[in-house]
């Protein structure tokens, strides 16, 4: 599954960050931002329009990110 | 005596209090408000040590990574590898962490360790992780990093103590130093987690409070209406408290003029007194009271953490109008002066949203051009009652506010349509916890503000005021003239000549004259006018002269050409700095001389038509 299709306030578990074309600046830049394999991950908003960005909540931090940029990011849903 | 000074880097995560810290260890003013990116240049400052060693402190911007993806960053990047243009690296690193943010904080400090310098680590925000009940075993911390841990409360008065003992000390042994790549940062996280179970007891991931804002600014109803509330409160608070005081003022220096120039004689120098300096100069000063009101709720706003909200509420607008929601804080930061606000766009990370942010944020309304609104406001919109709760005048200013905010819509939009490379754009943005501005940032922030304004206002303001004095003034009538004097002065006939090209827009000769001095600084409009007015016999206060030599379908035009004005000459040489490029200055000068022209031709023939 993906994050941007993950629904509001279910927590996840961050899989891996995929690369949308070659040398992908802002895959990059959210594997150094804490997403990566084993980290929870929960939507906790979404914007008025056309709900984008998302409000996502990784560790203590809360980061808005844009559908485009969360479609990045595989997530999987651990038995709790 | 800076060749035995110690060098000392303050670096860290954006919006950890590195430039609150900073100012407490200096006793400098730099900015401080709670969003990321505010610092983004290397300040410097110093102080002498308890040991009477002298600390030089470098403030850096804020980063995320060495992987550096903004300007800012890169600044930072380059300052610590030593590759910074004459800047040798520093003798020790400060890496500031918040307290309350460890996940994220200590992989940049994992990072900066790996240079192979000494490096202290700071836990700053402490009195907040306590309010939160977050445990933190400094000690334990301290020895798995192999480095000194001290803790910092950098909005406290003393909060810095255990800091300034430790870097006055012995340098730190630094950890040898590792190459830096995609794939060994990946492990970082890994290091982070282990040391995260180790020596910190964490509650609960959120503060509570965050939560529950969060969950009202936030809601896809609500949150937008309170941001349209918060922006709408804000311009009538500017006119409801700003009038009065203002008033207050214009009367204050009118009475002081009298009295001045009853003690001088009758002549040149008694007419640069009255007309220049107390006329001219006081009717720009009345307008601070209505500046500061407005820098008041840009700071509260900064310092509070709504700003990245709203900029998460409005995202995908702006993002339509070939803008990002990164663009709404330089914007909002352009309402005080397009200045700053360009320079803020240094934190937005695409080249593309970053110039496009610089070629609108001239047409937010800054707070030079408040003056002249809230003078023709205050001549020609009756202070009607609309619906028994709004000001008229304060409905009237809220329309200019948002025809430049449109106007930069439309821009932005054409821009987009032009651009030819299509692809995605990134935000990636924080949105940092909520807290309580502190009075003291806000006082510094407005007293800073206020000096600022003081200064052009016995610089530049002055300079261009005594010029428009001597221009009106000289040379004299000649002998049995019967026109108004100012007519035969050298204002007088360029005024009377760059009447034709605005004629069709229904400014008359000395608004057309004011537009010159305009272009150095918009508040010069406001004293041009009351010095011309002056000096052609209309004494007293400037709003009733105007009043009676000036249309209403004038006024407005003079209203919305101050809305998409060609903007001042420092703004157009900031563009030139930050994006290198003429070309930029060139476009922003001329469409928006095209789009003032057009706008104010539009308002003053339909309300020609309509009177």
């Amino acid at each position: 599954m993906r994050l941007s299709d993950l629904p509001k306030g279910v927590t996840a578990v961050v899989d891996r960050v995929d690369d949308a074309h070659a040398d992908d600046a802002v895959a990059q830049r959210l594997r150094d931002l804490g997403f990566v394999d084993g980290e929870p991950v929960r939507v906790v908003a979404r914007a008025p329009l056309g709900a984008d960005p998302l409000l996502i909540q990784i560790g203590f931090t809360r980061f808005a990110l844009r559908r485009a940029e969360a479609a990045r990011v595989a997530v999987r849903q651990e038995a709790a | 005596m800076s060749a035995d000074a110690l060098r000392i880097a303050l670096v860290g995560n954006p919006n950890c209090g590195k430039t609150a810290l900073f100012n407490l260890l200096t006793g400098g003013r730099q900015k401080v408000a709670n969003y990321a990116g505010v610092t983004i240049e290397r300040k410097e400052g110093r102080f002498v040590a308890p040991s009477g060693r002298m600390l030089q402190i470098l403030d850096l911007p804020g980063a995320y990574s060495f992987d550096a993806v903004s300007p800012d960053e890169q600044i930072t990047r380059d300052v610590l590898q030593g590759n910074y243009p004459g800047e040798a690296p520093p003798d020790l690193i400060v890496c500031v962490a918040d307290a309350t943010n460890l996940r994220l904080h200590l992989r940049f400090l994992l990072e900066v360790r790996r240079l192979g310098r000494p490096v202290v680590l700071a836990l700053n925000m402490m009195d907040a992780a306590r309010r939160r009940g977050i445990e933190i075993d400094v000690p334990e911390l301290s020895r798995r990093l192999g480095l000194p841990v001290v803790e910092t409360v950098a909005v406290k008065r003393g909060g810095a103590q255990a800091l300034v003992e430790r870097v006055d000390g012995e340098l730190p042994e630094p950890a040898p130093a590792q190459a830096d790549d995609a794939a060994s940062r990946a492990d970082l996280h890994a290091e982070v987690r282990a040391l995260l179970a180790a020596t910190v007891r964490m509650p609960r991931h959120t503060a509570e409070l965050d939560d529950t804002l969060d969950h009202w600014a936030l809601h896809p109803v609500f949150g937008l209406a309170i941001l349209a509330v918060v922006m709408f409160l804000v311009f009538q608070a500017v006119y409801a408290a700003g009038k009065p005081m203002t008033d207050l003022i214009g009367d204050g220096f009118g009475w002081l003029g009298a009295h001045v120039a009853a003690w001088l004689p009758p002549g040149p120098l008694q007419g640069l007194i009255t007309d220049g300096i107390f006329t001219g100069l006081g009717t720009v000063l009345g307008f601070m009271p209505e500046i500061l009101v407005l820098f008041f709720f840009i700071l509260v706003l900064e310092e509070s953490g709504y700003l990245p909200r709203a900029a998460f509420l409005l995202d995908r607008l702006m993002l339509s109008v070939g803008l990002t929601g990164r663009s709404f804080i330089p914007l909002l930061s352009s309402f005080a002066c397009a200045i700053p606000g360009i320079m803020g766009t240094r934190s937005i990370t695409d080249p593309r949203d970053r110039v496009a942010t610089i070629l609108v944020a001239p047409l937010m309304t800054c707070s030079a051009r408040l003056p002249v609104y809230a003078l023709l406001i205050g001549a020609f919109i009756p202070a009607h009652r609309v619906l028994g709760l709004f000001n008229l005048q304060g409905l009237v200013l809220f329309a200019l506010y948002l025809a430049g905010i449109l106007g930069a819509m439309l821009v932005g939009w054409v821009m987009k349509r032009m651009r030819r490379d299509q692809g995605d754009h990134a935000l990636l943005m924080e949105l940092p916890s909520y807290r309580l501005p502190k009075a003291r940032d806000v006082a510094i922030g407005l007293y800073e503000r206020g000096m600022i304004f003081l200064k052009r206002l016995t610089g530049v303001i002055l300079a261009l005021t005594v010029l428009m004095w001597a221009l009106s003034t000289f040379p004299a009538p000649p002998a049995g003239a019967s026109g108004p004097a100012v007519d035969y002065s050298f204002a007088g006939h360029l005024g009377h000549w760059l009447a034709y090209p605005f004629a069709p827009i229904g400014f008359n000769w000395q608004m057309s004259l004011a537009l010159i001095p305009a272009f150095a600084a918009r508040e010069t409009a406001v004293a041009a006018l009351a010095t011309v007015y002056a000096v052609g016999g209309d004494a007293g206060q400037l709003a009733p002269a105007l009043a009676s030599h000036v249309s209403l379908a004038s006024a407005l035009s003079l209203l919305v050409w101050f809305a998409y004005a060609p903007q001042c000459m420092s703004t157009l040489a900031v563009i030139k700095r930050e994006t290198g490029e003429w070309r930029n200055v060139a476009v922003s000068f001329g469409y928006q001389f095209v789009m003032a022209y057009a706008a104010s031709f539009l308002v003053y023939q339909a309300a020609s038509a309509l009177a």
